[in-house]
């Protein structure tokens, strides 16, 4: 199972293996990571789950499709490296994933 | 010191975080009368109907990650009584619980069909994970699916079982789909889809009687006279407040239990939040029920600050989604007493919003398959921004050009 660190915004570490195929987002409520709250459920309704993917993953992890383009313009402080990770679907070629939680409220 | 929260759905789980994040530190209990672990319910007539995630994946969390916030959560735990005297809430098992401050959170019951023959074993209801694995087994082998209610779960449904190939007739009594949320306009728009995907709508006909065949199928018959067979009934047609527990420790109730804007009911050491709760909210002028994860969240929210001693009004903006084919219906604000209402881009492109307003102001929007212009709005909203009707009918306007400059 691919490992994937994040980063919370205190700066505190969780490393996790998450299973390919599930979401990013749920790979972090199942470790109890801080800050992704996934108010919707993953539906791509909220943008409570958003995170930076980590400058060196960016590539291997892609961009937002429209609608989640869209949602992230709600969401606090949004980068170019920014994602919601209910939209990210976790793949062997992600082992290693460094992803940094925004600030969600 | 314990805080006990009885209802262990979004509401309830919301709550028992807040307090948590909050600083609480006395015990919290989250009492389910479920035998899961709180789960999300709207993927129930969506996604978990088709088969397409595991029971797991409902989970809002593994139940490790509640025990590790220290919050005890106990499935299967029916509260009977609340004894406000003793600040003690007694459970079916007869173990009376101390509380210094408690929280209902129990949610809503479907509205049953008030027919002859409504108990035949092919008529489902759809509100928890139960219902939704015998509506999902039973839709495995049915052919003939009859929806009775054109509301969102009664549709969500249809989408699914006709997705899945089944037959599927739709009986609405009012003369559109979800006619008590959103314009003609969009109604008309979700009828076309489910007609084009080969959905029979009936509008203003009710069901009147259901009788069971010997091959366990049934016959439905409305109130036109006319019948449909079915192997399977799905009835949405509402639900109910669970009040009861509530009303009958005497706090007051009318369409849900009455909460102020603090989520506090007329008992101070009690709150209470989410869809079993009439509410206030700062935005509206009318003490209102919200069925909806939106509230369900913000509101219990709400109801843990109060709890931790702090008076925080909710004025969160609703918002709600609906997901039909591979459609998405996005709602902001509360439309129903709208004057007037601006179309934003052409229904026949199956792309376009409703802006509704009274007096000019902007009370809500519907998005079909805009997700940027739902998020607009959401934001123009909450920051009570109101677009005049003008600027939004002229296309070439950019709306965001509203929002102040960041």
């Amino acid at each position: 199972m691919p490992k994937i660190t994040f980063i919370d915004v205190d700066g505190t570490k969780f490393e996790t293996n998450v299973a390919s195929g599930l979401s990013v987002m749920e790979g972090a409520i199942n470790a109890g990571v801080p800050g992704i709250l996934a108010i919707c459920g993953g539906s791509c309704a909220c943008s409570t789950c958003h995170a930076y993917v980590d400058d060196v993953w960016t590539a291997v992890v892609g961009g937002p499709n429209d609608i989640e383009d869209a949602t992230l313009d709600l969401a606090n402080e949004r980068k170019p490296s920014s994602r919601l990770t209910c939209q990210v679907t976790v793949t062997d070629a992600m082992d290693g994933l460094v992803i940094h939680v925004a600030k969600n409220d | 010191m314990s805080i006990v929260i009885v209802g262990a759905g979004q509401a309830g789980l919301q709550i028992a975080e807040s307090l948590r994040r909050g600083g609480y530190e006395g015990r919290v209990l989250l009492l389910g009368d479920e035998s899961f672990a709180p789960y999300q319910r709207p993927p129930l007539s969506k996604k978990y109907l088709a088969d397409d995630i595991a029971d797991e994946r409902l989970q809002f969390r593994p139940v490790e990650q509640l025990t590790k916030q220290n919050i005890e959560f106990r499935p299967l735990t029916t509260v009977t009584a609340i004894d406000r005297d003793a600040c003690e809430v007694v459970l079916a098992s007869g173990e009376r619980v101390p509380y210094e401050g408690l929280a209902l959170t129990t949610g809503t019951r479907v509205r049953p069909l008030p027919v002859p023959g409504a108990e035949h074993p092919a008529v489902r209801y759809l509100r928890g994970l139960d219902d939704a694995k015998r509506l999902r087994s039973q839709l495995a082998t049915a052919a003939r699916v009859l929806v009775i209610g054109g509301g969102f779960i009664g549709l969500e449904v249809a989408a699914t079982a006709r997705h899945a190939g089944k037959t599927v007739t739709v009986v609405e009594t009012l003369d559109r789909l979800m006619a008590r949320a959103v314009a003609p306009v969009v109604s008309e728009y979700f009828a076309e889809l489910h007609r084009g995907h080969g959905v029979e709508l009936r509008f203003k006909v009710a069901l009147t009687a259901i009788a069971g065949n010997p091959d366990g199928s049934l016959t439905a018959t409305l109130s036109d006279g006319s019948t449909v067979d079915a192997d399977l009934l799905l009835a949405g047609i509402g639900v109910l407040p669970n009040q009861e527990l509530a009303a009958a420790a005497g706090l007051e109730c009318a369409n849900g239990i009455v909460v102020d804007e603090f989520a506090r009911t007329s008992d101070p050491r009690i709150v209470a939040a989410g869809d079993c709760t009439l509410l206030i909210n700062r935005r509206f002028a009318a003490p209102l029920r919200l069925e909806s994860v939106q509230n369900a969240v913000d509101q219990g929210k709400i109801a843990a600050q109060s709890l931790l001693g702090n008076a925080v009004p909710y004025q969160d903006l609703p918002w709600f989604w609906s997901d039909q084919y591979d459609i998405k219906l996005q709602m902001v604000g509360l439309s129903q007493a709208h004057d007037s209402l601006v179309v934003r881009g052409a229904p026949d492109s199956a792309a376009f919003s409703v802006f509704y307003f009274k007096a000019g102001e902007l009370l809500g929007v519907d998005s079909i398959n805009r997700p940027a212009e739902h998020m607009l709005a959401r934001k123009l909203m909450s920051l009570g921004i109101s677009p005049s009707p003008d600027a939004v009918a002229d296309t070439g306007f950019d709306l965001k050009t509203l929002l102040p400059a960041p």
